[in-house]
């Protein structure tokens, strides 16, 4: 079973079906993250990539490989370890009228770009009364695994969900993948785009052609009736792992893909609850503060009388990612901790 | 490079319409700055108000040289660098008393101020904040061959911070058209620059990022004129950012319109040594000395701006507030 079939959103199901019959085009998640960059720097000079190693061999999990020999190395511009420094390089450029597109090989590096994310970019607008603003998109990438440890592993997008006039990306599909980095690109605000590099094999349809999927759009990826998971990123495919198993029990899920964290898809949500009455959240970052909290807090608020149980989250637990692969297996969420917060929730009535 | 050309020398170099132009921009700082003083009693201007008193020289040497749609980037210290580019007095006047008819509708304050028409992209309060920014604007402007400047206007705080070492390893690199004009004051808020740098020698520095670094005395405008002058067509031509480190003090405390010598934040002795050496008293004995302006000329110019700087008062006072719902406004594009 493919778990990135189209979304039952109506309209894009449709279009989607008919160009799948036509065209069935699977590239992966990478090529379909490398395949925004190149069309929209091809139709638009304004677009350029800088980070720390876009020019190199490994061309960044093979997202940006060889686009400097495409686009030259002034417009794919390796920089020097300069995160907080470089970030400001980039407003500064988008205020000037460029589209900087920035990237971090891993999540973990943005911390260093914090002052220039949170005290510049995300409130350049609003300080200056709407009459500038700051057209940025700054890729992260997340992931873990084979022992990165608590420095290489890190999902900090509730950090990022917090802050006022930035918004988050975090698309689970190659469709998704390109259509939002494109929007995000497109948008005259700043951006964080998250891609998981778990993802970065799985393949899927993909248009050839430049397309946008609206920021704020959540999108249902199997419909249920018993219970609801809100996922993000890599947590929708194992969402996805776990309602083939709970199907077999007789449980039937609904899967929520948010696809953008910031702004958020509430109405997706809700309309999900009222229907199934119990919710689980599974994200990829820590459960305190998570983004897990904001939803349940949201959900408590607007749809409380629909809910059957508690609102359960799935995540990751609140310590750093330890090493040893013996940990990993219990510190990174998994389909398992998927299925059994659905048991849990399936326990009231 | 002129070795610290100083305001005795004949200015021959420099248009007479020039010499009176940073005459007029540098008195109108000063007015500006000392009818906040007068007026933040009503406590009516609620925002905090870092004056610029003492240093109008440096804004008004530099700004004088660029053109309109040059860029600038100041700091929280940032009223004589709106107004030595061109800013609306009025917008100005309107910000500090919180009206949406301020250059930053109200959301911004003193602190955040922005007049795109003139260039000017905005000002930050995090110390060392705009070097990299004012570096990516000049970044663009080499993408789009426009030969724009830009500029950046921070305090030896700044230097302090890692902004700097990766602003001007960056614009040195690429060879930015980014001017960094350092006013060392020799003071970020109390703290003396003697207790945060090992040395007195931030001009200095450029030579380890392979690029110009020039010392002068940020009380004598010409002296900041020629050097600015000079830097800003190099950077024009594609040779890349200069640091210019512009020697000078702030008169009035850190934040707010006193001094602060009474609360011994710094010494009396030290500022009635800079006083002395006031960048307009100097100035204007100059223009005196080698009749570039008469005495009643300075009379009706000083007239002319206090006039200006009431209607702004007028405006501001008469301006209506954001409403409420304006809170929204803006978060996002």
């Amino acid at each position: 079973m493919s778990w990135d079939r189209a979304p039952v959103d109506i309209s894009e199901i449709e279009k989607v079906s008919r160009l799948a019959a036509e065209e069935k085009r699977e590239i992966t998640y990478r090529d379909a993250v490398k395949e925004a960059l190149t069309q929209v720097m091809e139709t638009d000079s304004r677009v350029f990539i800088i980070g720390e190693g876009v020019d190199d061999p490994g061309g960044v999990f093979g997202t940006t490989l060889g686009l400097h020999n495409i686009f030259g190395r002034n417009r794919v511009m390796d920089v020097a370890l300069a995160e907080n420094g470089i970030t400001g390089v980039a407003i500064g450029a988008a205020l000037a009228g460029m589209r900087p597109v920035m990237v971090h090989m891993r999540m973990d590096f943005l911390p260093l770009a914090m002052d220039q994310i949170i005290n510049h970019a995300s409130k350049w607008q609003y300080m200056f009364g709407g009459k500038v603003n700051v057209p940025l998109t700054i890729r992260a990438i997340i992931g873990g695994g084979w022992g990165s440890a608590a420095q290489h592993s890190q999902s900090l997008q509730a950090l990022f969900m917090h802050i006022p006039g930035l918004k988050v990306i975090m698309p689970s599909t190659p469709y998704d993948a390109k259509g939002l980095l494109i929007a995000s690109i497109a948008d005259e605000n700043p951006v964080i785009f998250i891609e998981h590099r778990w993802l970065y094999d799985h393949t899927g349809y993909v248009p050839q052609e430049v397309y946008v999927i609206p920021i704020g759009k959540g999108v249902i990826r199997r419909e249920g009736k018993d219970a609801t998971i809100v996922a993000t990123s890599y947590m929708v495919f194992q969402a996805t792992i776990a309602a083939d198993s709970l199907e077999k029990e007789g449980i039937d899920v609904e899967i929520v893909d948010l696809r953008s964290l910031k702004p958020l898809d509430e109405n997706i949500i809700f309309n999900s609850v009222k229907k199934t009455g119990r919710l689980v959240v599974a994200d990829t970052g820590w459960k305190t503060g998570g983004v897990g909290a904001e939803i349940s807090a949201r959900v408590t608020e607007n749809v409380f009388s629909y809910l059957k149980a508690p609102i359960l989250r799935v995540s990751c637990p609140d310590t750093p990612t330890p090493a040893s692969s013996e940990l990993e297996k219990v510190f990174y969420p998994t389909e398992e901790d998927i299925i059994s917060a659905i048991k849990e929730v399936m326990r009231y009535n | 490079m002129p070795k610290n050309p100083t305001v005795t020398q004949a200015a021959i170099d420099i248009p007479s319409a020039t010499l009176r132009e940073m005459y007029l921009i540098m008195l109108k700082i000063r007015r500006f700055e000392e009818k906040i003083i007068e007026l933040y009693p009503a406590q009516e201007m609620k925002t905090p108000v870092h004056l610029y008193i003492g240093q109008e020289a440096i804004a008004t040497g530099v700004c004088v040289n660029l053109a309109k749609d040059d860029y600038i980037f100041s700091t929280h210290r940032g009223h004589g660098h709106y107004i030595a580019k061109g800013g609306d007095l009025k917008l100005l006047m309107a910000e500090l008393y919180g009206r949406r008819t301020g250059c930053s509708k109200g959301k911004g304050g003193s602190m955040h101020l922005v007049a795109p028409e003139v260039g000017i992209l905005g000002t930050s309060s995090i110390v060392g904040g705009i070097t990299p920014l004012a570096t990516g604007v000049a970044l663009a402007s080499v993408m789009q061959g426009n030969r724009r400047v830009a500029v950046a206007f921070l305090g030896d705080g700044a230097v302090d911070e890692g902004t700097f070492h990766e602003s001007l390893n960056f614009a040195s690199l690429k060879k930015l058209p980014v001017l960094f004009i350092c006013e060392n004051n020799f003071y970020a808020t109390n703290s003396p620059l003697r207790a945060r740098q090992p040395a007195d020698n931030i001009a200095q520095r450029a030579k380890g990022y392979v690029m110009p670094g020039i010392r002068v005395d940020g009380n004598d405008v010409l002296a900041v004129f020629r050097v600015a002058r000079e830097a800003i067509k190099r950077a024009r031509n594609g040779d890349g950012p200069t640091l210019i480190e512009c020697r000078t003090y702030r008169w009035m405390q850190h934040v707010g319109p006193n001094y602060d010598f009474k609360l011994g934040c710094r010494p009396k002795e030290e500022l009635d040594g800079w006083r002395k050496k006031c960048p307009i008293k100097r100035y204007k004995k100059f223009l005196l000395d080698k009749n570039i302006i008469s005495e009643s000329e300075m009379t009706q110019i000083a007239d002319q701006i206090d006039k200006e700087i009431e209607e702004a008062v007028i405006f501001g006072q008469n301006s209506p507030f954001p409403d409420k719902d304006e809170l929204f406004d803006d978060v996002y594009h």
